[in-house]
């Protein structure tokens, strides 16, 4: 066990892609790290100048206070679950789980007493004499991660693990993950595209963009507090809503409504006087149906008319979509986040569309001209220019 | 269910076809090496009153090891193809190892020139060969075939293992490296036994060629030191000299197949498709 401290890493490829650009990251000892982003953005490459896989071009990385850099894989004592799990198939199950402990010249009691240790946590003591080839998906992952626990490493770095799993095997093995590792204690840094899981997994999740980390937190943090208008609209899902609007003292002019501020949101704008045009950022359950909100809580917010386009129903929630009048947001950010969902080739997308979540119990339905309350206190604001959370700035 | 059964009768009746074909020269040199040298002429398939005979394989052995024209090549054919074999085998691994993992420099001139030398006519290289082998002492020896066994074979086994090592997900090489295995660790245990398939086709394939072998062998022996079967037939002679020594002929031809035989059937079971089913997903 050992913390790993990323200390300005890079990664550029001969043929000048820079990956990874400058990267400071220190993970605890026995902490649950998550390296989320949309595909691309060099979380994957970062693992694996972890690993030892790529070499690191530029800045210093150490595991528990030795620097190593320079070190091959093998000396590096980490384990790492691939994304294709990359089990040996010609190699039984048993044979895979041992084979970090024979290389390792542990003796064979050692070695059978581990594997045997591993196989009960991941409950594959009857497949351990299967071949690879034989098991289901879910148990393939499983194997993977018991080559991983039985070596007792300083660290385990797990490469999108689940990806490769079902929808509802994924979130069984989510919690398998997630209560192994809480077990064993072991530092992991785990890498995924997937925010459910980031949000889930880790004790602090680590937001990268084109190769820049973002935002470093807890969970509640990067929900709550986001950076920037790519880690509000990275995280959460459905996404956060963005629209342009106007700063005037203390007021905030939406297309919806304008909105006396409160609470939090005032907090956030404090500082910036006299009248400025921002990004407004707000999340689906900062809505909610106006005749389902009542007294104090109304308060807070501000109601108006909107128009419903469509009603998801979830059966715990329903998502309201509706339109609203909007001029363009220009946003290097967004439009790459939107790339990233392939919302870009969906031409009813994007612009002016507003989901809100509403309680189940409302009546509202599609075509209807409702009446919605937005909640003044958990408004985001964003500089249109630089998309720096004002809050932040 | 008809249409299938037809189906299967026309490819049955195919390969028949096909078989009797390829089978019928080597069971008719059967045929001659089991008759007498009164009967060996007589362009008949049995010989007349069912005078089968082992005469012609006796002669074979006769003399022992110094005196049968038939031992020493045979031990020749077996130690060199074998020596070829695993040389070219061992070498051809890592070449293949290294174009397929690793970016180097001249990576496609490698290859290209394998593959030229390979298409290279054999015999243009015979004369300068004979020459440069008889002064640099290398004529008549076992060395003396190997090397250009390798020369023709050495291509041939890497173009084969760097398709074979190119189907292996790298991934299995990192998760071996990372599990705490060096980079030869990783190749050995790893890697190598995945491209078995791949190995033991081309070992096959390299001793076939090395087994067969006439021209070289013909043009750089001069002895029993290192002439290999192949070469050896032609220096049968007759129980006199106006007998050919058609049977004898035949005889050692049905004996050089067997290790063939053997050496083939021996790798074949190794050669298992879907080796590598189960290593990684998506």
């Amino acid at each position: 066990m050992a913390e790993i401290v990323l200390d300005g890493v890079s990664k550029r490829f001969p043929d000048g892609f820079e990956a990874v650009k400058g990267m400071d990251l220190d993970v605890n000892d026995g902490e649950f790290m998550i390296l989320v982003g949309p595909s691309g953005c060099g979380k994957s490459t970062a693992l694996r100048m972890i690993a030892g896989l790529e070499d690191i071009t530029d800045g210093t990385l150490k595991i528990g206070d030795e620097v190593v850099n320079e070190l091959a894989p093998k000396d590096r004592d980490i384990a790492m679950v691939f994304q294709n799990y990359a089990l040996y198939p010609h190699m039984t199950v048993r044979e895979n789980m041992a084979f970090p402990l024979k290389l390792a010249k542990a003796p064979q009691e050692e070695v059978d007493q581990k594997v045997e240790e591993a196989a009960r946590i991941l409950d594959l003591t009857q497949h351990l004499d299967r071949r690879p080839a034989n098991l289901s998906g879910g148990q393939r992952q499983r194997v993977a991660m018991g080559r991983a626990i039985v070596r007792d490493p300083k660290a385990f770095l797990m490469d999108e693990p689940l990806s490769n799993l079902d929808a509802k095997l994924r979130v069984q093995m989510r919690t398998e993950v997630a209560r192994i590792q809480s077990r064993l204690g072991t530092t992991t840094v785990y890498v995924t595209h997937d925010q459910t899981e980031a949000m889930t997994l880790g004790d602090r999740v680590a937001v990268m963009r084109s190769g820049v980390l973002q935002q470093v937190g807890p969970p509640p943090e990067l929900y709550d507090n986001p950076v920037n208008l790519f880690v509000a609209g990275f995280i959460g899902s459905p996404a956060m809503n963005f629209m342009p609007a106007k700063l005037r003292d203390g007021t905030v002019e939406l297309p919806i409504a304008e909105v006396s501020l409160s609470g939090e949101a005032r907090d956030r704008v404090a500082g910036s006087d006299g009248e400025r045009s921002v990004i407004a950022g707000v999340r689906p359950e900062s809505f909610e149906d106006a005749s389902r909100v009542s007294g104090e809580t109304r308060e807070r917010g501000k109601t108006f008319k909107a128009k419903i386009d469509l009603v998801e129903s979830l059966g715990a929630e329903q998502y309201a979509h509706f339109q609203v009048q909007a001029g363009q947001i220009e946003s290097e950010e967004l439009r790459e986040l939107a790339e990233d969902a392939g919302a870009a080739e969906v031409p009813s997308s994007g612009e002016g569309q507003v989901v809100a979540r509403i309680d189940a119990a409302s009546k509202i339905s599609r075509g209807q001209e409702v009446e919605l309350w937005v909640d003044a206190s958990k408004l985001h604001f964003f500089d249109p220019s630089t998309g720096r959370n004002l809050a932040a700035s | 269910m008809r249409h299938g059964s037809r189906e299967y009768g026309f490819w049955s009746v195919g390969i028949a076809l096909v078989l009797v074909f390829a089978m019928l020269p080597i069971v008719w040199i059967i045929s001659l090496s089991l008759k007498s040298p009164a009967t060996v002429g007589d362009g008949r398939f049995l010989p007349a009153g069912g005078n089968w005979t082992l005469d012609n394989y006796k002669t074979l052995f006769e003399g022992g090891f110094s005196g049968s024209p038939f031992i020493h090549p045979l031990i020749n054919s077996i130690a060199i193809a074998l020596i070829s074999t695993v040389i070219a085998i061992v070498l051809a691994a890592l070449a293949a190892y290294a174009i397929a993992r690793l970016d180097f420099p001249g990576k496609t001139a490698i290859l290209v020139g394998a593959l030229a030398i390979a298409m290279f006519p054999q015999i243009s290289t015979i004369g300068p060969l004979f020459d440069m082998w008889r002064s640099i002492g290398l004529y008549n020896t076992y060395p003396g075939l190997i090397i250009p066994y390798l020369t023709f074979s050495l291509p041939l086994a890497i173009y084969i293992l760097v398709a074979f090592y190119r189907e292996i997900p790298w991934d299995l090489e990192q998760a071996a490296q990372v599990d705490g295995a060096t980079p030869f660790q990783a190749f050995r245990k790893v890697i190598l036994p995945l491209a078995a398939p791949g190995t033991f086709t081309a070992a096959i394939l390299v001793f076939i060629f090395c087994w067969n072998d006439f021209l070289f062998a013909i043009t750089l022996t001069s002895s029993n030191a290192s002439r290999t079967v192949p070469a050896a037939l032609a220096f049968f002679t007759g129980s006199s000299q106006f007998t050919a020594p058609t049977g004898n002929i035949a005889a050692a031809a049905v004996i050089v197949t067997v290790p063939i035989i053997v050496f083939v059937l021996f790798f074949q079971r190794r050669i298992v498709a879907g080796l590598t089913a189960g290593a990684v997903k998506g």
